[in-house]
Order: structure tokens, then C-alpha cells, then sequence
């Protein structure tokens, strides 16, 4: 089931696309964020910066044998097999790479939630439980690319294991839950087809790139794209310097989430912001709180202030307004003029 | 260079280069050009390296892979069987009818191209294989309201038109296969200048040719042509031919005519302030500013390179595109987008049903399991014995699928005169509020307008609305009304709905007075006849239909119209845009 492993383009080697890079680090950084959306066009790198993502993130401890790498130190999100291994006393851990697993398109149902195993059953007719992608990618990253494309039942399995963290499975005479934490990754092209209400909000934040227009970027990309080609190993050696540095300042991210303080008063703009876009319900102005809270930590900041809520509240807002699949400004225009007017000039 | 020759390059270069090239969007009917074509890639291609066909219509199973279940049963574990990408691996992969593929199917080609490899996830087996192809994509599209899906030709570095090739010329290999090996050993070492890989990127962007992709593609290209001459450095020349291959059949604009070339002497001074003629090109000037020298030269190799792009851009391409503005990109492709049910192989499960798991149907494993535990006695084993279960092709449970055909909706807007006149803006409302109808139940949407002498489709079938809304809102008004053709259009996007498998509903805003027949002659009582004529074809179609009466007064005509294509008729003599939209809302409703 290994993956064939192969040179990925580093993360600090992307040409442009800051919006991108900056909503990705902002969930590595709080992955309770919840995913980010990537929509643009074709061939801007969607899906290599998300692959490249997975190669910059450190590594975690996740328990010896636990099919679903639970997290030793959180004992409540721990799966039952783990609840019924170790009931107390010590646990045996391990560093594990931070999970990043594709939903590859054509996927059928069972690889997703998992399944009766075939193997068992065939050959000893026992009824076991084979665990599916969800659950490999938990405490990760679930990728879909082509998120628009993907089938109507898929995105309802999905939809419902994004909000619960907790993956059900009822079928084949199976009846298994297990933990699935994960930050959903998708990218897609708008043009080949629109994605449903519900799914939107399950991801955090959503980023919209372009193509590159400026020569001097095109020339860039095309350079860069052209060096690693050549000679993969040497330009990963090159860049992973850069790499190393972007990495230890999530970790020291991560580890500031917690004591970075949100004054009051951002808050009251937070909410003050989102009331004037009428987003619907709580999710938007906590979301819009943890990333500009992320994106403080990340920059050492020892407080949250507005400067850090207006450059996220784009990413954080521009896929929960209420939709009028018609009004061509677009939402970043219309966040824009509620900044404006929310958060001053 | 003649395009023959240009197409024996491109299967030379597609031989080299595999799967750095992405592949060849070849498009052509079935004729002696394509066959020499395929053979010459086939020749130049070492043996090793396989080429193999599919079908547009493949099944993920065979194209991805999945449970081999004779082996499965066999070998008492799973099995996973490869699908066509992987066992394609080096090679290249060539889909017949491309025009035809789903775009969940294109998808999956797509993730091929880019990682090189195939994830397959299915039927309880994972396999992760390696599948470095290159796709030949045969388009066989005539009209404009089919192509090869555009994200799939983003990936490609060849876009190939065959058709008016003299079947009496044969295309010509253009290099032998020594050539190409030889080329494959000295690719690795081919260096290009900066100054031509800004030339290349610029000349992609002032054609408007493509993504940051077709670029890189461009620069691909270039190299493996010095490698095809024996040189280890890309000359003027390289990069002439690649921008020639590579962007001219995707131009999008004209490159802006430097007609007055300023002359060395003056430009160089003035030119980085200036931004002239051209926008991209300025940008270099930018960037270099300190040494003039290298700067010229990047222009001028820019300038070669675009005059060859240009040179090879078809006649009237260009006129075709700027006409179409968008309404063809993307159009087929995008209207396709997740459409197709593929008779209740997919959507959600219903039930299972006895039958052996074949094409598209999936194995129901505990159903499976379940019929086949009553006979183990019977058969000789025992569940305890040696533990295996012995299964019989009479056991075979497949699982039923059941889907939601989708719908379509298409809007036939009168902007003729007459109707301009009494209320085409209040039609336009309509149609918006509608559209947010569309948008909630995830509905598709044509727009045909009929004015003048015709009806034209405006926007083929899509889910993007914001593009419905988009194309009706530059709608002018004006002219006779040619009823018949309009019906005529919206007969020929209703069938081809459904062959899709998909619902078509009509909305017909209009008030029925037809002025111009089928010929596009003007007469009303010609136009009239026509128009029932067409309104009868459409009675037959059995295919629903709203009349909406926008004259200012109901008509006795639009009546008579509306009941010989056995539509529901409304008239709404004052009616503002909201009440139109409830009353049509209410009609394709109770018409489902």
C-alpha cells in the first residue's frame, strides 16, 4: 500500500500564489481550522503545493499498532481498539510522518469509510473490519482534487465525517466507528462544476488563484518547474534550507496557538464584520478567529490585532456568504467593502 | 514548413518525449492521415514502450484497475488487477472518441498526467502504480458542441488538426528511430538561455495560449528539438518551431502587430519607461534595465518566436474564437460535468440483485458470501474444515445503484423586436430568478435567444450560472422573430439531453409572433406555418414544455403555438419579473 515515493517540489520553491501558501500554513499551523478549498485555474500548482505541504510538515507520535494512529497524549480521542489495549499505564509511541492521503477520483464507497476485509472473509469467512482512507487520514490531510467532481455520495459520507471527526460505518453486517480527524484539502476548477452549500462549509478557508499574467512570474514558474525536473534530488537540496526554516516557524506556530492572545476588541470587529456580510450561523467568526489567530502566532505575534483579521478574513469569509449564484463582484469584492467599513481603512 | 510536416514532427517529438509532453489532442476523423500518424509514433517509439487503445466509454474498473475476482477466488485473498493507465506504464495510451469522455473519466486521465501514477482505491484493494503515459486523445468533434474536455488539453503539449489533409500525400515520418534514440541520449544535456525561455513565456502569453502549463510544454519542446538536431544548446530556431507547435493552435488574440518596429537606436532609452504596443514585452525591458544589450536580444528573439507561432495559426481561427468569446471553452466540457448516469451503476445503492459482477456492475461481497454459506455442506467443504468458503458463479450478488437524472433546463429567449419592445429586461429577470431555482436543485441550463434571421445557442448546457446570467445579460434585442428556428434549436439540445440520460424541461419566453420562416425569410404566414410545424416535431418529443406569453395582451397565435407543442401556456399580460418567475417555477415543477 506504500505509495511510490518520489521527489516533491519544494514549498518555498512555488513561484507567487501567497494567498495559497498562506491559507495552507494557517491550517498546518491550527489544523482545527478546518481545510482549505483551493479553486482557480488550470495549471497554477494546486496540487503540487498541497503535496509539497505534506512534505514540510514534522513529524507526530501516534501509538504502536492503532490502525488509526491515535494520538498518546490525547487519551480522549482515542479510538475504541486503543480504550479496550490501554486502559491505563503506559502506551508505546512512535514518530510517524503527518498523514496526507489522496481520494483518488473513482474511489469507491467502501475504500472511503472502509470495509468488510475481503481477505478475511474469503479465506476464513470471519467478519473483520478493513479501515478506509478516512481512516488512514486521520490526524492529516485529506486531499481531493477535482473536489467538484466528486460523486454525490461520496460528498455526503463526507460531509457528515468532516463535522463529527467521527467516522460511522453501518454496512455489510459491519457495525464499526473509529476516530477521523482530518483537514480536508480539495482544489478544483469552478468551471467544471459548482460544489454543494454544505460541503463549502466544511473547509475553513478558500483560496482563489489565477494564472500567473506577469512575464517575469510565468518566466519564473516555468524556470523553477524546469530545474526540478532536471535534476529532482539537487533542486530539493537546494531549497530545503528555505523548507527547514518555513517548518520550525510552524512548529513554533503551533506551539504559540495556544497562549496567543484575541483582545476583545478584535473580536467585536470579528463579529461586527461578520454580521455585516449576514453569514449564517457561529462557524464563520470562529473560523475567522482561529485563522487570524493562527496567522499571529505564526508571525510571533504575542496578540492578534486587526491587521492579522483583515488580511484573513477573505480566505476565511469569501465561501460562506450567502450565496447569490448570480452576482458576478464576486464575494472578495464584497468582503473587501466590509472590511472597509467593519474594521476601518 | 507545411502542417503535414508539422504533424510528422509532433509524432517524432510525442516519441521522445512520452510523458514530459503530456500527449496529442489529435483531432480528426477516421482517415489514412490519423492511421500514418498513430504508425509513425508507433515506429519511432521502442518497442519496449506500449501503445494501447481504450474506449471513450471505459469503466473505472478497466481504466484504473480494481478486484480481479477470478484470481480473487481462486487465490482465497484479493487479487488487484491493473487497469489500462498502468499497464500502460512508459508508453503511450490512446482514447478513441475522445470527444465522448465523461469528464469524470478525463479526471482520472488527468491525475495520471500529472503524478504520474495511479491511485486506485477500489472494490477492497488499493494498488499504487506507476503510469508515466503520454494520452493521444483521437477528437472526432464536427460541431462546436462537442470537444475533447479542456482541462485534458491543458495537459497536452500538441494540439493536432488532420482534417483537409490530401489523403493523396501521406504523411512522412520525419526522423528515424536511431534519431530518436540518439535525440533521448542527449535531451538530459540540452541547456537553454534565459533570453529564450522569456521569449517563449512571452510569446505564450501575448497569444493567450494556455496556462503556465503550455508553456512549460513550449519549453520542453524546445529542448528536444536541439536534441533532435545534435546540439546540446537551444538555438532561435528551437524555440521558433516549439512556439509554432505548441501555442499557435491554442492562440486566443492576435498578437498586437509592432507594425512600426522602433528601430534599435531610439527604442533603447525611451522603452523602459514606455509601456508600448505590446504589454508584455515591456516587461523584460523592467526587469533588465541595467544592460540594453541582452535586453534587444530578448525582444528580438521574441519577435521570431512569435512570428513563427503566428505564421502556423490557422486562417480564421482567431475570427472564430473572438466571435465565440468564451462560449466554447469549456462549454461541452463544462455542461458534462458530473451529467451522466450511467444506468444505476453509481449514485446510491438500492438493493441487491443476483447476476455475475460484470462490466460496471460491483461484486456485493457479503451477499455474496451470505447466498453461497447455505451449500458449503452440500459442496464438499464445511465453514470449520480448511476455513474456505466455496463460491459458485451462481452466488454472485451485484449491488444496484440508483441515480437522479439530472435536469436541464432550457430557456428559449425572444429578442426580436417586437419582444424588445414589450418587455425582453422583464424576460432577462425572469430568467435570473430562475436560474437561483436551477442553482438550488443543482439543475443545468441552456439559453437559446432567437432574434433576426436565426436562433442561436447562447450557452450551451452548463452548471455555472454566473456564465448563463452572464451571456444573458449581453443579449440585444432587435429583429424579426424566427419561431421555428428557435424550436428547432431547442428540439436538437433536448436530444442530445437525452442521450445523456438527462431531463430536459423547455422555458419558452416569447409572444409568439413569428415573422421570419425557416428560410430565414420574412412573411408572417410562412413564418407561422413553420413554426407550427416545429411546434408539432416538438409535441412528439413528449418533452415538457412552458409557454410564456410575453405580449402585452394574451395572443390568439401564441396560444396556438403553445398548444401544438402541447406546452403549458401562461400568459402574463402585466406580469414583473417575481410572478413570472413563480409561475414558471411552479410549471417545470408540476412538469417533473
Amino acid at each position: 500500500m506504500q505509495s511510490v515515493t518520489r521527489a516533491v517540489f519544494p514549498f518555498s520553491a512555488i513561484v507567487g500564489q501567497d494567498e495559497m501558501k498562506l491559507a495552507l500554513i494557517c491550517t498546518a499551523v491550527d489544523p482545527t481550522i478546518g481545510g482549505v478549498l483551493v479553486l482557480g485555474d488550470r495549471g497554477t500548482g494546486k496540487s503540487t503545493a498541497i503535496r509539497a505541504l505534506a512534505a514540510l510538515l514534522p513529524p507526530m507520535q501516534a501509538v504502536i499498532g492503532c490502525r488509526y494512529a491515535c494520538d498518546p497524549a490525547d487519551r480522549d480521542a482515542w479510538c475504541a481498539e486503543c480504550q479496550e489495549r490501554h486502559p491505563g499505564g503506559t502506551i508505546k509511541a512512535r514518530s510517524v510522518p503527518v498523514p496526507v492521503v489522496d481520494l483518488p477520483l473513482g474511489v469507491t464507497e467502501d475504500r472511503v469509510v472502509g470495509a468488510l476485509d475481503l481477505e478475511k472473509a474469503l479465506s476464513q469467512g470471519i467478519k473483520a473490519f478493513e479501515p478506509g482512507l478516512l481512516a488512514r487520514a486521520n490526524r492529516g490531510f485529506l486531499y481531493i482534487d477535482e473536489v467538484n467532481l466528486l460523486e454525490d455520495h461520496l460528498v455526503d459520507l463526507l460531509i457528515d465525517v468532516a463535522a463529527s471527526g467521527e467516522n460511522l460505518v453501518e454496512r455489510e453486517g459491519l457495525s464499526v466507528r473509529h476516530p477521523a480527524r482530518f483537514v480536508l484539502i480539495g482544489s478544483g476548477n469552478p468551471e467544471e462544476g459548482e460544489l454543494r452549500p454544505q460541503l463549502l462549509d466544511r473547509f475553513g478557508l478558500s483560496v482563489e488563484i489565477r494564472t500567473p499574467t506577469e512575464l517575469h512570474e510565468r518566466v519564473d514558474v516555468i524556470k523553477r518547474r524546469d530545474e526540478f525536473e532536471r535534476d529532482k534530488s539537487a533542486f530539493v537540496a537546494k531549497w530545503k534550507k528555505a523548507d527547514v526554516a518555513l517548518r520550525k516557524r510552524i512548529v513554533a506556530g503551533r506551539e504559540r496557538v495556544e497562549t496567543t492572545s484575541i483582545p476583545d476588541s478584535v473580536l467585536e470587529s470579528a463579529a461586527k464584520l461578520c454580521m455585516q456580510l449576514g453569514t449564517d450561523g457561529l462557524r464563520a467568526e470562529l473560523t475567522l478567529m482561529r485563522a487570524a489567530r493562527a496567522l499571529a502566532s505564526f508571525e510571533l505575534a504575542e496578540t492578534v490585532d486587526v491587521s492579522h483579521l483583515r488580511r484573513i478574513s477573505t480566505l476565511a469569509l469569501r465561501h460562506r456568504l450567502r450565496r447569490d449564484p448570480l452576482d458576478e463582484s464576486g464575494s472578495a469584492v464584497r468582503i473587501e467593502r466590509a472590511v472597509q467599513e467593519a474594521l476601518g481603512a | 514548413m507545411s502542417a503535414a510536416d508539422d504533424a510528422a514532427l509532433s509524432a517524432s517529438l510525442l516519441a521522445l518525449g512520452g510523458a514530459d509532453l503530456g500527449g496529442v489532442c489529435l483531432r480528426s476523423l477516421p482517415q489514412p492521415a490519423r492511421t500514418q500518424w498513430l504508425e509513425i509514433v508507433r515506429e519511432l517509439l521502442p518497442a519496449t514502450r506500449p501503445m494501447r487503445r481504450i474506449p471513450c466509454n471505459i469503466p473505472d474498473g478497466r481504466l484504473l484497475g480494481g478486484l480481479d475476482l477470478a484470481a480473487t477466488l481462486k487465490a482465497h485473498r484479493p487479487i488487484a488487477e491493473r487497469g489500462a493507465l498502468a499497464s500502460a506504464d512508459g508508453g503511450i495510451v490512446v482514447v478513441a472518441m475522445a470527444e465522448r469522455l465523461s469528464a469524470h473519466t478525463a479526471a482520472c486521465l488527468n491525475a495520471v498526467l500529472d503524478s504520474g501514477e495511479v491511485l486506485m482505491e477500489r472494490e477492497g484493494v488499493a494498488l499504487h502504480d506507476a503510469a508515466r503515459i503520454a494520452v493521444v486523445a483521437l477528437d472526432e468533434s464536427m460541431g462546436d458542441d462537442e470537444s475533447v474536455p479542456v482541462s485534458l488539453l491543458d495537459r497536452f503539449a500538441f494540439l493536432v488538426d488532420l482534417n483537409g489533409f490530401d489523403p493523396r500525400t501521406p504523411i512522412g515520418s520525419a526522423h528515424e528511430p536511431e534519431e530518436i534514440d540518439a535525440a533521448r541520449v542527449l535531451l538530459p544535456q540540452v541547456s537553454i538561455s534565459d533570453e529564450l525561455v522569456t521569449a517563449l513565456c512571452a510569446t505564450g502569453l501575448t497569444l493567450g495560449a494556455g496556462s503556465v502549463r503550455v508553456s512549460s510544454f513550449a519549453l520542453r519542446v524546445a529542448r528536444m528539438m536541439a536534441a533532435l538536431e545534435g546540439r546540446t544548446e537551444v538555438n532561435a530556431e528551437d524555440a521558433s518551431v516549439a512556439g509554432r507547435l505548441v501555442f499557435a493552435p491554442r492562440a486566443t488574440q492576435l498578437p498586437q502587430a509592432r507594425a512600426a518596429e522602433p528601430a534599435p537606436g531610439e527604442e533603447s532609452p525611451t522603452r523602459a519607461q514606455d509601456p508600448g504596443p505590446a504589454p508584455p514585452p515591456s516587461e523584460t525591458s523592467d526587469s533588465a534595465e541595467p544592460s540594453q544589450l541582452p535586453e534587444l536580444k530578448a525582444a528580438d528573439l521574441e519577435d521570431l518566436v512569435l512570428a513563427a507561432a503566428r505564421a502556423a495559426i490557422p486562417p480564421g481561427l482567431l475570427e472564430r474564437l473572438r466571435s465565440e468569446a468564451g462560449a466554447r471553452r469549456g462549454s461541452a466540457a463544462a455542461g458534462r460535468a458530473g451529467a451522466p448516469t450511467r444506468g444505476g451503476t453509481r449514485g446510491r445503492p438500492a438493493g441487491v440483485r443476483s447476476g455475475a459482477p460484470r462490466g460496471q456492475a460491483r461484486l456485493n461481497v457479503l451477499e455474496t458470501l451470505r447466498s453461497a454459506a447455505p451449500w458449503q455442506r452440500l459442496r464438499g467443504r464445511t465453514l470449520q474444515g480448511d476455513g474456505r468458503v466455496r463460491i459458485e458463479a451462481g452466488d454472485f450478488r451485484v449491488t444496484q445503484y440508483q441515480q437522479r437524472a439530472p435536469t436541464l433546463t432550457i430557456f428559449a429567449v425572444d429578442a426580436s423586436g417586437s419582444s424588445a419592445l414589450n418587455r425582453l429586461a422583464e424576460a432577462k429577470g425572469a430568467v435570473e430568478l430562475l436560474l437561483a431555482d436551477c442553482y438550488v436543485r443543482r439543475d443545468q441550463v441552456a439559453v437559446i435567444t432567437f432574434r433576426g434571421t436565426g436562433a442561436e445557442v447562447l450557452l450551451p448546457p452548463t452548471r455555472s450560472l454566473v456564465r448563463a446570467k452572464r451571456t444573458l445579460a449581453g443579449v440585444p434585442g432587435g429583429g424579426g422573430t424566427p419561431m421555428a428556428a428557435a424550436i428547432d434549436s431547442a428540439l436538437g439540445i433536448a436530444a442530445q439531453s437525452r442521450r445523456r440520460g438527462e431531463t430536459p424541461v423547455l422555458v419558452m419566453l416569447t409572444d409568439g409572433r413569428a415573422n421570419v420562416a425557416r428560410n430565414g425569410a420574412k412573411g408572417r404566414e410562412t413564418a407561422h406555418a413553420d413554426a407550427l410545424h416545429a411546434a408539432r416535431r416538438w409535441a412528439r418529443t413528449q418533452v415538457a414544455a412552458l409557454f410564456v406569453d410575453t405580449s402585452p395582451r394574451p395572443s390568439p397565435i401564441a396560444a396556438e403555438l403553445a398548444a401544438a407543442m402541447r406546452a403549458n401556456y401562461v400568459a402574463l399580460p402585466f406580469a414583473d419579473a417575481k410572478s413570472l418567475s413563480r409561475v414558471v417555477g411552479a410549471a417545470t415543477r408540476g412538469g417533473r
